[in-house]
């Protein structure tokens, strides 16, 4: 049972965290022919961007509202219109995913009487869904921004009005795939249910709109990810799988709204956590696990037997959101290594279960003292410079990540990816221990 | 600094600018005062370009005042090198919380400049305001200057609220910053009859390194770089310099021309991409120096430097010759570049001409001659069409239009603030052309644009097919 500090102090040294419109932009970048749009000034926009891009190394749909002095003491709601149209008319978006900042929350634009006045004034956009977000920049962090949008598509698209009625599917599962999960991540995921003869909806499904594949044509709107009529036909699901406790508070909407159980999964990286996973898509399919993951376990079983002699009692000290902080601390100690450290970027529920003394809401400014005597440091790329300071090695995880290639594929979850994240972590260790033999 | 709405039109209608200068010579600046488009906007706020002008500056902490998103959406990514401290590198804000934004956030930035301040001794510490901050009322002025008299340290207030424009207009708020707080308050050791400043180079991916030899080799002395590789010191001794040398960039316009004003320090712009530019760069300053033996040492150099340029360019002609690109940059770039890749040999057959002044298209349509296309807006659609039209073999742009260009199964060169090649001064014509040839001739090109055995048509490769006939 870990306690939960934060550092008493004035000033964020080297930010760890991002902010929730970010997030909510990522979130909804999982969505087909998506517009994500923030209500702020033109350079809340342009820094989300630029993170996105710089991290895929994808073009990242993204739009303003550019507000400005002017606007911002008469109101935002010329913009908010204003935007939207032109949106409409230049990148024909199916889904325009509409979130507030810092500034038009101090402000305090109306957001629900803005776009009901939008709706009353332009009746033939009503086929367009507006999904609002409420995400001010001075709350949370990129992970709850991620979740608040994943909350509301699932509170507002199913609920537009639908032109034919659902037929049950019992074969259809939700999938409420967390910041956590990497396009990579989800393509695995996706491969995994659709062995048990279930039809997974990922809602965001970014492994088809950030994985970085070369389109026959320009967009500019996000090519790939969950459909508009996809979304609309939740409704006929048989079960939520949600991956990432953050996931938890949309599962939960969906079981109100539309009666569909769920179950949560914090983790899909681990033996114990994939077991578990598989175990549950057989209840939920009765089909017994295939034959190919029943493989791939052996060569995990396998995998952690040749790696274990690197882990044992190292000591790692970890910068991540609390989503993946859990995942990997858990994992790390199912492997003998030891927690040195945690920092992370906003509150959570998992934070009271990692198994550490303390875990601290900081910046890399405590990471980099709490990390002293690691063996190794995980994180995003800002911890480069820290590693270097500390001469410790980096395992890069998390975002940004702008100093490594092909993020969009990298996979850490199923039996393969722990199989894959052992074997990579399990290198660095043994780097280190044969770097001084050479000399 | 108080920025009121009279100081924003002042820093808009910069009378230096010739954006302002419409043919009448009246009237406001153009693209100064247009509007961010909603929904079509793209690009960066007032903070933004205030942060990209002061940041450089190397062992200044750069302290944001607002919420999360503004420093840390923002800090470590900027592409400006240091051949020293790495204090610059660092992000500091105060992280407003809703608290904060109820009760105002003045207590927090001062006790935050003091923990700045107490652990890590920068020489001074820029104070960034943001949309939040401004909006609630925080009174970044007096807080600085309170905490000024209590450290002793130099504690600058930027007044950068993002709504106030766009990133150009933050480059100026920023450089007044400078001209109000930092110019003049100190005084050189010593100085010597070629001290100059090199105003709006900010040592993106170390293109600086690739000037000062020269300058060394000429017995020119950069006294400050405002603000590349800067350091807090030498900016404040800046008003001794003999003249400012203004690099391929209007944004700091508003400080060249008030330190004439103010010190009667002259001004020139100049450019250091490409051998004619960078030529002309060494001689007109050596010209307004007003020395005759420096002169003559500038002519010798220029031959030095362009024989071995000759020499390591030989690999590159012939690959490069003839080659048709489109640029797509802002202002001055513009021909810059275009001046660049003629020296390579390349053509050049469509620019944008978006921030670009009067002047500098009248000199854009000489260079490009009558076939050119000057792209007066642009999107990703108008790019990639206008890259078919003209059968061009390359896209040269911002990192922004990258993935429009590779997505197109077109080469693509970087040339805006997150490159990671400097293109500056001789050896940087070498690198550009060395880059060049590697993206016009990778051989991934050909495979990419090879449609599968079982696909009947390539896939849509719009200009590039046609081209490569």
């Amino acid at each position: 049972m870990a306690t939960i500090t934060t550092p008493k102090k004035s000033v964020a040294v080297n930010p760890l965290k991002q902010s929730q419109p970010l997030g909510a932009a990522l979130a909804f970048l999982g969505l087909k022919g998506v517009m994500p749009l923030f209500h702020g000034s033109q350079g809340c926009t342009a820094f989300a961007k630029v993170m996105l891009v710089r991290h895929f190394r994808e073009a990242i749909p993204l739009a303003t509202t550019a507000m400005t002095e002017v606007s911002t003491i008469l109101g935002g709601e010329d913009n908010v219109e204003t935007a939207i149209l032109t949106l409409v008319e230049k990148s024909k978006p199916e889904i325009i995913g509409l979130c507030t900042t810092g500034l038009t929350e101090t402000r305090g634009d109306d957001m629900e009487g803005i776009l009901k006045n939008f709706r009353k004034r332009h009746p033939k956009l009503d086929h367009l869904p507006i999904v609002f977000v409420s995400t001010a920049d001075f709350k949370g962090a990129l992970q709850d921004g991620y979740a608040a949008a994943v909350e509301s598509i699932v509170k507002t698209i199913p609920a537009m009005s639908r032109p034919v009625p659902l037929d049950p599917l019992p074969s259809q599962v939700v999938i409420l795939a967390g910041p956590s999960f990497s396009p990579g991540d989800i393509q695995e995921v996706k491969e995994i249910v659709a062995a048990f003869g279930l039809y997974p909806v990922v809602v965001p499904d970014l492994s088809i709109s950030l994985d970085g594949h070369l389109g026959d044509s320009y967009s500019a709107v996000t090519g790939g990810g969950t459909t508009l009529a996809q979304l609309q036909s939740l409704g006929s699901s048989a079960f939520t799988l949600a991956l990432g406790e953050s996931m938890r508070g949309a599962a939960d909407i969906l079981q109100k709204q539309l009666g569909i159980p769920y179950e949560v999964f914090p983790q899909l990286t681990g033996l114990g956590a994939v077991d578990e996973f598989l175990q549950a898509l057989t209840d939920l399919s009765g089909v017994p696990v295939p034959e190919k993951y029943r493989h791939q376990r052996r060569q995990l079983q396998d995998a952690m037997l040749d790696t274990h002699f690197f882990f044992g009692r190292k000591r790692v000290a970890l910068a991540l959101e609390p989503d993946l902080l859990y995942t990997v601390a858990q994992w790390l100690r199912a492997m003998g290594a030891e927690i040195h450290a945690a920092v992370t970027t906003t509150k959570s529920p998992l934070l009271n279960q990692l198994p550490i003394e303390t875990v601290t809401i900081g910046d890399l400014e405590d990471f980099e003292h709490l990390a002293k005597r690691a063996d190794l440091l995980i994180g995003n790329s800002n911890i480069a410079a820290i590693a270097h300071r500390l001469r410790t090695p980096l395992y890069r995880l998390g975002f940004p990540i702008f100093d490594r290639l092909g993020n969009g594929h990298r996979c850490t979850i199923g039996y393969r990816g722990t199989m894959q994240l052992l074997f990579d972590i399990g290198n660095l260790f043994l780097e280190q221990e044969e770097a001084p033999a050479k000399h | 600094m108080k920025i009121t709405q009279g100081k924003i039109n002042e820093l808009l209608s910069e009378s230096a600018c010739e954006h302002n200068h419409k043919k009448d010579s009246k009237g406001k600046n153009k693209s100064c005062t247009q509007q961010a488009q909603p929904g079509a906007a793209q690009g960066g706020c007032a903070f933004d370009g205030a942060m990209i002008a002061l940041v450089p500056i190397t062992d200044a902490a750069h302290l944001v005042h607002g919420p999360i998103a503004c420093a840390g959406n923002s800090w470590g990514g900027r592409g400006s090198l240091s051949s020293g401290p790495t204090l610059y590198k660092m992000g500091f804000t105060t992280d407003l919380n809703e608290n904060d934004v109820i009760f105002g956030g003045e207590k927090r930035l001062y006790k935050a400049i003091l923990e700045v301040q107490q652990r890590y001794s920068p020489a001074a510490i820029f104070v960034y305001s943001t949309c939040v901050t401004a909006l609630i009322g925080d009174d970044i002025d007096a807080v600085c200057q309170k905490a000024a008299e209590k450290t002793g340290t130099p504690i600058i207030p930027v007044n950068s609220p993002g709504f106030i424009g766009s990133k150009n207009l933050g480059n100026r708020v920023g450089g007044e910053a400078l001209l109000e707080y930092v110019v003049g308050t100190r005084e050189p050791e010593f100085t010597t009859p070629y001290d100059i400043n090199l105003i709006g180079e900010y040592n993106i991916a170390g293109e600086l390194w690739n000037v000062l030899p020269l300058f060394e080799k000429l017995g020119i002395r950069v006294l400050a770089q405002i603000t590349g590789d800067g350091r807090y010191h030498n900016i404040a001794c800046s008003h001794r310099a003999k003249l400012n040398v203004m690099i391929c960039s209007k944004a700091l316009i508003n400080m060249a021309r008030k330190m004439e004003e103010k010190y009667g320090i002259p001004y020139i712009e100049e450019s250091f991409y490409g051998v004619e530019d960078m030529n002309r760069c060494l001689r007109n300053i050596a010209a307004k120096l007003g020395d005759s033996d420096l002169q003559q040492r500038v002519e010798q150099l220029i031959a030095a430097e362009t024989e071995k340029l000759n020499e390591a360019l030989i690999p590159y002609r012939d690959r490069l010759k003839g080659k048709r690109v489109v640029l797509y940059t802002g202002g001055v770039k513009s021909w810059s570049i275009i001046s660049a890749a003629k020296d390579l040999g390349m053509e050049v057959c469509a620019t944008s001409t978006k921030k670009s002044t009067e002047e500098d298209k009248a000199r854009i349509q000489t260079l490009l001659g009558k076939d050119g296309i000057m792209l007066e807006k642009g999107n990703a659609q108008e790019l990639l069409r206008v890259i078919a039209q003209t059968q061009a073999d390359m896209l040269i742009a911002g990192g922004r239009n990258q993935y429009t260009a590779l997505k197109a199964r077109i080469p693509f060169l970087d040339i805006n603030q997150e490159r990671h090649h400097p293109y500056a001064g001789y050896a940087g014509l070498v690198e550009m052309a060395r880059e060049l040839d590697e993206a016009l001739h990778s051989p991934i090109w050909e495979q990419i644009r090879q449609p599968a055995p079982w696909e009947t048509e390539a896939p849509n490769t719009e200009a590039v097919s046609d081209a490569e006939e």
